[in-house]
């Protein structure tokens, strides 16, 4: 028996996107947003039903492939409209449809009065319905349809005010580089169908034991090349502190639920490709984490608190690559799931910061001790900062544990220490933006304001999940998450190495505290931090600057891409090219002017000319014979 | 005794001199026209002594059909001229220069 709901989870997003895109001026005030915001929750809804659906059978029974229609049929290679339902596509889009609700809701308030204020919405129900494309997807160009999809509204929506110049570079920038990442999993897709002849899951995911090491590990890093991309890992991150530039609940949009959450899911799903190879999943590991310290190191360095977010955003998604290259599968997915709260909370309580703010203030060093003004925000805040420095009992505790813990549990204690050294630096930079923004001495003007109720309900709605999420998992091995999730990417590894779960946990909150008073001797005790800004201004820019990766970039191959463009289109086009055609045009010119003098107009002078050519011919005949 | 065969040709040139400079020094149509004719005769007269010559009526024929064809652009051409002289109140070919490049 299939799930009847699942298209219209897909389907109620896509309608709102059209419905608004079509009509959208004719909806007055904030009609629109709610229309949206309606839609994208009654996804949620259904897909509360199908987990429903799923939970009342058994472990092995809970898959449900609705077909929709045959998309393609060419030869050999048929492709289906095909949506699959399973533990994992269930949770992903659980998390996706639920927490973009709340983002819509937010947005009304927050988006209140734009002139595009209709095609905003339609743009966030666009994003979710390729992202739902994208999860519940039954084979790989399905997929990829949803994953292309997703780059499209992270461009539309990254330049949604295009006016600004920073916006529209931003947002291609965002285009350009993602598309590296994807041009890599197409290809990788069509060697998974030349190995396969088939790109549905279950024949590919049922026969990827037998590929060759060799071969496994090229479709694997292919497939991990376009992770890198959408999920902002190095070396192709470089767009999503850009990405900024688009309106707040955007952010939180594409860092919490629809996008770059994509490339963990794009792992997890494939990991038996990942798997067959072994090196693909070392690789994936070790670029998570190098990712995760290089982020956490760049995060300390941000004065924007956006800016500070996205390397926050870029050095957990590390940790989540990290889980999945461990084998951590379901880990990792737990830290998806709890990012996503207390991610869009962070950038849901930024973006009522910089509304509170005049002129949209971003810069921390120009906030602290908002606290009192806004203690909603700044409460609410203050949950997603303790859940994702890993503090129990907030949900960020037991998974980024969870994660870390599984270096250990399989005898890699190297990974391990180095994940906990990520750890530690997530909690100094998160506690640094707390305190920077919320406690300490007040350093803003104007006269912050609480938000909006709309902005405050999805507050707190949101913390409630940062607070509590942490119930889905609370052992690695026996937590609902995890058993649930068991039929999709199997059973949690015991731990046969290192120390007990118990006393890798103190561990982990003992790194955890020790992050968190780092930054509170440094940014509440004595210390005069902004005399230590001074004093250390070469290696902060170094940190604010993300390591100058992005400028060796714009050194290396936007510089001399630009130069060589500006060179084939000042100098070659406009001196060979056109030199060519504009020479052949006048030499025709030249030509015509000169054959014009013999047409006279004059008859007779035609006349004279058929005499002679007569005469010519004559002659020519009389020469010859 | 049968006349030569040069005789014909002879006149047939002349024919067609007094044609062709015809042609080339006369400004109005209509002359012009006329000149065009008498080439077309001398021509006729030469298919004709051809054809007597070699005892082939082939030449004759097409003597006929060139006679023919000349009714027909005669009446064609005088159309054109008529329709030129209303227009412009002329029939000198030299005033009709429009196509001067």
């Amino acid at each position: 028996m299939s799930l009847p709901l699942t298209p219209f989870i897909v389907l109620l997003p896509l309608a709102g996107a059209a419905i608004l895109l079509l009509t959208g001026k004719r909806w007055p005030g904030s009609s629109a947003g709610v229309l949206a915001s309606t839609l994208v929750g009654g996804s949620f809804v259904l897909s509360v039903i199908t987990l429903f659906g799923l939970l009342g059978r058994s472990g092995s029974d809970r898959l449900a492939v609705t077909h929709l229609w045959t998309w393609i049929h060419v030869g050999t290679l048929t492709v289906s409209v095909d949506f699959r339902v399973d533990p994992l596509s269930i949770v992903m889009a659980m998390t996706v449809t639920g927490v973009a609700a709340l983002i819509h809701v937010y947005s009304i308030d927050y988006m209140q009065g734009d002139p595009r204020f209709p095609r905003f919405f339609a743009y966030l129900n666009l994003f979710v319905f390729f992202m739902l494309t994208l999860v519940l997807a039954d084979n790989f160009l399905l997929l990829y349809l949803g994953w292309e999809g997703v780059g499209l509204c992270s461009y539309l929506l990254i330049g949604f005010w295009f006016e600004r110049r920073a916006a529209a570079f931003a947002a291609k920038k965002a285009f350009i580089v993602t598309r590296i990442g994807d041009s890599a999993f197409l290809i990788g897709i069509v060697f998974i169908w030349l190995k396969f002849h088939s790109l549905s899951f279950a024949t590919v995911f049922g026969r990827a034991h037998g590929l060759a090491s060799g071969t496994a590990t090229i479709i694997a890093l292919l497939l991990f090349a376009g992770a890198c991309g959408k999920s902002a890992q190095l070396p192709l991150h470089v767009w999503l502190p850009d990405a900024m530039e688009g309106p707040t609940p955007v952010s939180a949009l594409i860092h919490a639920a629809t996008m770059v959450t994509a490339g963990v899911y794009l792992v997890v799903r494939t990991h038996p490709i990942f798997e067959a190879s072994g090196t693909a999943l070392t690789v994936v590991a070790v670029v998570g984490i190098v990712t995760a310290i290089y982020a956490g190191f760049s995060a300390i360095g941000q004065d924007d608190i956006k800016r500070l977010l996205a390397y926050s955003t870029i050095s957990q998604i590390g940790f989540m690559m990290f889980g999945a290259g461990v084998r951590a599968y379901a880990a990792a997915i737990f830290l998806l799931v709890t990012h996503a709260f207390f991610k869009a909370l962070l950038f849901l309580g930024a973006g009522s910061v910089m509304h509170a703010l005049p002129g949209d203030e971003t810069d921390m060093t120009s906030m602290g001790g908002l606290r009192a003004a806004m203690p909603i925000t700044g409460a609410t805040w203050t949950i997603a900062a303790l859940a994702m420095a890993g503090i129990p009992p907030f949900a960020g505790f037991f998974s980024k544990d969870q994660v870390v813990a599984a270096a250990s549990g399989a005898g890699r204690y190297g990974l391990w220490a180095a994940a906990l050294f990520g750890a530690l630096l997530t909690a100094v930079y998160i506690s640094r933006a707390t305190f920077l923004t919320f406690y300490g001495k007040p350093r803003f003007r104007g006269h912050p304001h609480e938000p909006a109720f709309r902005m405050r309900l999805a507050l707190v709605l949101l913390a409630m999940g940062a607070f509590a999420g942490g119930a889905l998992g609370i052992t690695a091995t026996n937590g609902i998450l995890a058993k649930f999730l068991r039929p999709v990417v199997g059973s949690v590894a015991e731990a046969t190495h290192g120390l007990s779960e118990l006393w890798l946990a103190v561990v982990s909150v003992v790194v955890a505290m020790v992050g968190i008073g780092l930054a509170a001797f440094v940014y509440l005790g004595k210390v005069d931090w902004q005399a230590l800004r001074v004093r250390f201004a070469g290696p902060k820019r170094l940190l604010q600057r993300g390591f100058y990766v992005n400028d060796a970039y714009n050194g290396l191959l936007v510089a001399p891409g630009q130069a060589a463009a500006a060179f084939l289109a000042y100098v070659f086009d406009a001196r060979v090219v056109d030199g060519a055609v504009n020479g052949l045009g006048t030499l025709f010119r030249a030509a015509a002017g000169a054959g014009r003098r013999v047409q006279t107009g004059l008859v007779r002078n035609y006349a004279l000319g058929v005499l002679a050519g007569a005469v010519g011919v004559l002659v020519y005949l009389a020469v010859r014979f | 005794m049968r006349t030569p065969i040069s005789y014909f040709l002879v006149v047939s040139v002349l024919l067609f001199t007094v044609g062709t400079v015809g042609v080339l020094i006369r400004k109005n149509a209509l002359l012009i026209f006329m000149s065009v004719e008498l080439q077309l005769n001398a021509v006729n007269l030469a298919l004709v002594a051809f054809s007597r010559q070699l005892g082939n009526l082939t030449g004759q024929v097409l003597a006929f059909f060139s006679m023919v064809v000349a009714a027909a652009e005669v009446v064609v051409g005088l159309a054109i001229i008529v329709s030129l002289y209303r227009k412009r109140r002329s029939a000198d070919v030299d005033d009709a220069s429009l196509l001067r490049g």
